[in-house]
């Protein structure tokens, strides 16, 4: 789902192997982490529909057989299914060994531990614990006096001030970090599955368009991958409008075939920065 | 890896084409592998695969770092960076299995995470027991006093008007038939969720946690007052020591363990705050888990037993013997990390 979003470099954490490769681990942003809560609170309420209608279908079900007790059972069985719910939902789904919630997953995110070592049950434990207070404890407190009718305005202001104060945490560090996170020692990291994109450049084909030398000086890395992006998504405007540029810059002619063009462009720009690259010299971007 | 001078039709123009037919089939080999472990487990993986992983891993590793140095395929790259971070987590990062932590849970993690909570808990434990000699004395000496501390709606009556023999009809007469297990299970998810409140609360420098406490602390003062100035003193303290003793220490170790969180928080000693609201947030919530199991048990004990057992001398025979099993379960049994000299 969220695969195909960018890589976002301030996003990016050092996360070293023990085989000593830093594998550049990519943060949850804000906004994949609220939407994957949010995707797991409509869940918790369905799930709590749920429970309620099938208890109730029991209910009537058995009463009408004749059981006696059995309104008692099911009245003991709502109120722990409603427990589980509310403090296991998220903590039972990430001890688990995809390390995520059903909302997560389908975000592609998952929690880990922030020195690599293994996620232990009391870090789970403790980091959705913290929920109660960040979110839980504001929001029944307010909805306990508003049902009341007593809820007034300084007591709603206290009661959003605090909440916002821990929803908007992840906001002010740059890990992202929820108070759970904090206390708990864990990150939560994109966990994308995407399957390896087709090569764009292929075997050396005499019939491509050659370019000349100072076509190929123009432009850096950045600009070699920028072009690899608009090849990738075949956006027929980007396409012409980048085809024109390149043309413009370099002097060359236009032959009617902007992508077949591009491509020529790129598998051409893409050899000659490598053999640069071969040399030690790694031309980052047209600037440099 | 030199580039040829005249490029035949078959030959590779970049690194990253040269590369990808080198070792494409390694990578998605082990992106299969690692699908299955994700969608079923280790356990559904044949034998060649699984001496595989390890081999494929490492290569895949390497292919990234090759590639990062040799290639400028954006694609290529972040492709391997993800899958390279997938398998590491299949690897390293892979979860012990529930039995191995529940166990390790009761045979050293709670009993441990407790003891090393020892200080804290009994803090908590003079503060409530404190609180509730105050409000007994306030209480003693001018009974309008309980009125502030207990809200009405929770006394249910219990309040210093009440006659004699109502409040002896409510430490021993049996609530509505067949309603023993839900009122069970309501104090026992009631009081867990203050339970989780206590630790939580604790990260704002624990000062909730020890207000909470103090409150607690005030309450069965109050209550206790109410029913000992009618000559109910040691009927009472059997109908609160029968549950009690283990519902009250489980609070206590709930708010010991929020108050180990404030005092990480505010007071980091040596290491650096990050570290030290770590290490004590993860004790604290290994000792929060367990007050949760204690409480489950009192509710037991408060919803079923204390309805069905009404002497008082039974009453307290039951509590005392709950409060040594769990004095003996969390300072006296010897763990694996006592032996180590800790």
């Amino acid at each position: 789902m969220a695969s195909s979003a960018p890589v976002i470099d301030s996003l990016r954490r050092t996360f070293i192997t023990p085989e000593g490769v830093d594998l550049k681990l990519e943060l949850g942003s804000a906004a994949s982490r609220a939407s994957a809560f949010l995707i797991d609170m409509i869940l918790i309420v369905v799930a709590l529909v749920a429970l309620t209608l099938a208890l109730l279908y029991l209910f009537y079900a058995a009463s009408g057989a004749g059981a006696s007790g059995s309104s008692e059972a099911i009245a003991v069985l709502w109120l722990i299914g409603f427990f589980i719910l509310r403090n296991g939902w998220f903590s039972l789904f990430e001890m688990g060994s995809r390390g995520a919630t059903p909302g997560k997953r389908l975000i592609g995110l998952r929690v880990i531990a922030r020195d690599g070592a293994r996620l232990t049950g009391a870090a789970v434990i403790g980091r959705n614990a913290m929920r109660e207070i960040e979110i839980f404890l504001p929001m029944s407190f307010l909805g306990a006096q508003a049902a009341a009718g007593v809820a007034d305005s300084f007591l709603i202001i206290f009661a959003l001030l605090w909440s916002g104060i821990f929803l908007f945490f992840p906001l002010f560090n740059r890990d992202r970090l929820r108070v759970g996170d904090l206390v708990a020692g864990t990150w939560v990291v994109r966990n994308d599955k995407e399957g390896l994109l087709a090569d764009l450049v292929g075997s050396a084909d005499p019939a491509r368009r050659t370019f000349p030398r100072a076509a190929l000086e123009l432009y850096g890395v950045y600009e070699l991958q920028t072009l690899e992006d608009v090849l990738r998504k075949e956006n027929p405007d980007a396409v012409a409008t980048v085809a024109q540029t390149i043309r413009t810059k370099a002097e060359l002619a236009d032959d009617g075939d902007d992508y077949g063009f591009l491509a020529d462009y790129y598998a051409a720009l893409c050899a000659h920065l490598e053999r640069g690259l071969m040399v030690g010299r790694r031309r980052d971007n047209k600037f440099s | 890896m030199n580039a040829p001078l005249t490029p035949t039709s078959d030959a590779p123009l970049v690194n990253a084409t040269r590369f990808r037919r080198a070792h494409e089939g390694d990578w998605e080999r082990l992106e299969a592998i690692v699908t299955r472990i994700e969608k079923r487990s280790i356990r559904s993986l044949s034998d060649d695969d699984l001496l595989a992983l390890p081999a494929l891993y490492r290569t895949s590793l390497s292919s990234l770092s090759v590639a990062r140095d040799t290639s400028l395929d954006r694609a290529l790259i972040t492709y391997l960076e993800r899958l390279c971070t997938r398998a590491y987590f299949q690897i390293y990062g892979v979860q012990t299995p529930v039995w191995r932590q529940l166990t390790g849970f009761f045979a050293t993690g709670w009993p441990n995470a407790v003891r090393s909570l020892w200080r804290e808990t009994l803090f908590c434990v003079v503060l409530t027991f404190g609180a509730a000699l105050l409000a007994y004395l306030l209480i003693g000496g001018d009974p309008s006093w309980f009125y502030s501390v207990i809200p009405e709606g929770m006394a249910e009556g219990r309040d210093p008007s009440a006659s004699a023999e109502f409040l002896r009809s409510t430490l021993y007469d049996k609530p509505k038939e067949g309603w023993l297990g839900v009122f069970a299970t309501f104090l026992f998810t009631h009081n867990s969720q203050i339970a989780i409140f206590a630790f939580a609360l604790g990260f704002a420098f624990a000062v909730p946690t020890v207000l909470l406490m103090l409150y607690n602390g005030l309450m069965l003062g109050a209550l206790f007052e109410v029913f000992a100035s009618k000559g109910l003193g040691p009927n009472v303290i059997g109908w609160l020591m029968i549950h009690g003793t283990t519902e009250i220490f489980s609070i206590c170790i709930a708010g010991a363990a929020g108050i180990r969180l404030g005092l990480a928080v505010a007071f980091p000693g040596q290491d650096s705050r990050m570290d030290s609201v770590v290490a004590a947030g993860r004790t604290a919530a290994t000792a929060m888990a367990g007050a949760v199991i204690m409480l489950a048990v009192a509710g037991l004990l408060e919803g079923v037993g204390r309805q069905t057992i009404t002497n008082d001398t039974l009453r307290m025979l039951i509590g005392s013997a709950a409060l040594i099993g769990w004095l003996a379960y969390f300072y006296a049994l010897p763990t694996r990390r006592s032996a180590l000299g800790e």
